[in-house]
């Protein structure tokens, strides 16, 4: 692992319990990824990009292989302390954007800071800061059911980077979204990755996403297939 | 974040006002059911203790042993002082003494020819005393089907059956005819001023009510009780406090080579009451334990789906970073803050309406006039009981039902995989 790294992985078999056998997700996959990557992992349903990402998150455990995260070696780690290295250094942006129906916008926004125990002011001030980063500042006390999909997928991005996270994954975030939107979410997403140098990595298969991502890993049946470095995303002429 | 919680719980109806309503009702009904219950048996034991066997009866030992016989030769003397002792001594109770009797009752024309005659089993109870309850328990008032109750020492009710039976007015003049307490024969004239039905059967077919001072003028018992009864302040039936009294006062007033010394017996002493106080605890324990089980099942229930529906919201804490035992412990929290506020809700409701009924009753007359015919002693008005134990009991149900419902639910987030919840996330 590289000091740029924020994910490596080695070797990495994940398999789940099917009746009496085992059907295996992840082959022996290895990859790095570095500090400020906007990475894809792209693939067909049953690829494994959703399972290597919650391996990533700390939400699964490998069969086989080491996983390292931000320096932290999750093979090793308790329960709480993936618990607690979510709540410092990740955020997570999911498909059907998963708001808190009974708080606000700014609610929404503020709970990764009350779990890291801010103080109020300091909490209004980033919270502030990140809801106008994605252009919401006016919805501030809106609940979601008052807002369209845009604006509450826009919501979770702000959830998932107020605290200012080194990891930012996100599963299909433009999957329930129109074009227009999707475009809008992903120059947000981009404009946040060059702001401050989070990295962000995707599970998707949306064509629209791969035209903003610096780095497309390809996998098929577990296995990575092809490993792409795309030095001119063509979204972001 | 307990504020940030607790922001969401109130927003949240169908997380707060839904189950803590739910909770309420439930609870109401637990207390009010379980203090009807309680009012109801007792009701039916208040009936025999008024009429023969108060809640603790004292009389001599040797009455004790010949009681079906009202053996008033062999009654309790010196009352006055044994009424000063019982109330110094066991001031939990009020106490008052008791002469039965029975005789031929004479009723004469106007020529002072006997019209009519018959048996009749008199009652001197005390009307007159100032700190007297016993109108209030034998509910006369409510039972007096004509005249007055008895102002004067030679005033009688008796039944408006008996009154049938002997076609008596009231205003008319009628001679006992019995034996004093010394065996010697006596004539004695009361004024029959009233007619009592107390429906309850034919409980009081013969019975005639007089006042304490008129039976014993009557019967030569000055200062004299057959027994002397013992009722609790709130009339409601506490058989193990009355059978550790009994015991207790036995023990050191009672001697068993005195047979004209006091004996205390509790009301599940005689008349095979307690089978009856038995039958009656088995009863509501039953039913009671019945009632319980079923509302903890939907209450349980209540939290387990509360618990469940909010798998989405766990996931989602999970995944921004709260430990399963901080989840779990919010869940249990809230639950126990719900729980609380429905059960203390619940709890005031369920008293409230208890102590109405207590105080007022249901009045089932026009049901047991159909049951006229029948020879069940049963009372036509119903009342509830607040008992201490009301004041907790909807806890059982209201908080540790809700709280294991949801400890359940919650027991989901610790054996489900992280990834699962998560993946839920998405659907």
């Amino acid at each position: 692992m590289t000091n740029d790294s924020v994910v490596t992985i080695q070797n990495l078999v994940k398999q789940f319990p099917v009746g009496g056998d085992f059907f295996t997700a992840l082959k022996d996959l290895s990859l790095t990824i570095n500090k400020g990557e906007f990475t894809g992992l792209i693939g067909p349903s049953g690829s494994g990009k959703t399972t290597l990402l919650n391996i990533i998150g700390g939400l699964d455990s490998p069969t086989k292989g080491k996983v390292s995260v931000l320096g932290q070696a999750l093979n090793d780690t308790s329960h709480g302390e993936r618990a607690r290295l979510r709540r410092k250094y990740m955020g997570f942006i999911f498909q059907s954007y998963n708001l808190l129906p009974v708080y606000t916008v700014f609610e929404n926004v503020e709970l990764p800071l009350i779990l890291n125990k801010m103080d109020t002011d300091e909490r209004r001030s980033m919270v502030e800061q990140a809801v106008e980063s994605v252009g919401l500042t006016d919805k501030m006390d809106s609940r979601p059911n008052m807002l369209s999909g845009g604006e509450c997928q826009r919501t979770a991005i702000a959830r998932a980077i107020v605290h200012q996270p080194a990891l930012v994954l996100a599963d299909e975030p433009t999957a329930n979204l129109d074009a227009e939107n999707s475009h809008h979410i992903m120059k947000i997403l981009v404009r946040l990755n060059q702001e401050l140098s989070t990295s962000f990595i995707f599970a998707t298969h949306d064509e629209k996403i791969m035209a903003y991502l610096r780095r497309i890993i390809h996998l098929d049946d577990g296995e990575i297939t092809e490993d792409e470095i795309i030095d001119n995303p063509k979204a972001r002429d | 974040m307990i504020r940030f919680l607790t922001k969401g719980l109130l927003r949240d109806r169908s997380r707060s006002l839904f189950p803590v309503l739910v909770i309420t009702l439930t609870v109401t009904l637990v207390i009010f059911s379980i203090g009807f219950m309680k009012g109801t048996m007792n009701s039916l034991l208040l009936d025999t203790a008024v009429i023969l066997t108060g809640h603790e009866k004292v009389v001599t030992r040797a009455y004790n042993e010949e009681s079906q016989l009202m053996p008033n030769d062999l009654a309790l003397l010196d009352v006055d002082q044994l009424i000063n002792n019982l109330e110094q001594d066991y001031p939990e109770f009020f106490w008052s003494p008791r002469i039965t009797f029975a005789g031929l009752l004479d009723v004469p024309d106007e020529n002072g020819e006997t019209k009519a005659q018959g048996p009749v089993l008199a009652l001197g109870i005390d009307f007159f005393s100032d700190e007297s309850r016993e109108v209030e328990i034998w509910e006369l008032e409510r039972s007096l089907v004509s005249g007055r109750l008895p102002e004067n020492r030679d005033d009688a009710l008796i039944s408006s059956k008996l009154a049938d039976q002997l076609n008596i007015q009231a205003g008319e003049q009628v001679t006992f005819i019995g034996s004093t307490m010394d065996n010697a024969f006596t004539t004695y004239n009361f004024t029959i001023i009233g007619t009592f039905n107390l429906r309850k059967g034919q409980t009081d077919k013969q019975m005639m009510l007089v006042d304490l001072s008129g039976a014993r003028a009557a019967l030569d018992m000055d200062n004299a009780a057959s027994a002397i009864f013992g009722f609790a302040h709130s009339l409601y039936y506490d058989d193990e406090a009355a059978v550790a009294l009994r015991s207790k006062y036995n023990e050191i007033h009672s001697d068993s080579l005195d047979i004209f010394s006091p004996f205390m017996l509790a009301l599940r002493d005689g008349n095979q009451m307690g089978s009856m106080v038995d039958i009656s605890n088995a009863m509501m324990a039953i039913m009671g334990g019945i009632f319980l089980v079923v509302v903890m099942v939907v209450l349980w229930n209540m939290g387990l789906m509360s618990g469940l529906r909010r798998y989405g919201e766990v996931g989602l804490r999970l995944a921004l970073g709260e430990s399963k035992g901080q989840v779990y412990r919010s869940m249990i929290s809230e639950a126990v803050i719900i729980g609380l506020a429905g059960t203390a809700m619940g709890t005031g409701i369920g008293i409230a309406l208890t102590y109405y009924v207590q105080e007022n009753g249901i009045d089932y007359t026009k049901g047991m006039e159909a049951l006229s015919s029948s020879s069940m002693v049963a009372p036509n008005i119903f009342y509830a009981q607040v008992t201490p134990d009301l004041f907790y009991i909807g806890f059982i149900p209201g908080v540790l039902a809700t709280v294991l419902g949801t400890m359940l639910a919650g027991m989901a987030i610790y054996k489900r995989e992280m990834a699962q919840l998560f993946k839920e996330l998405e659907t």
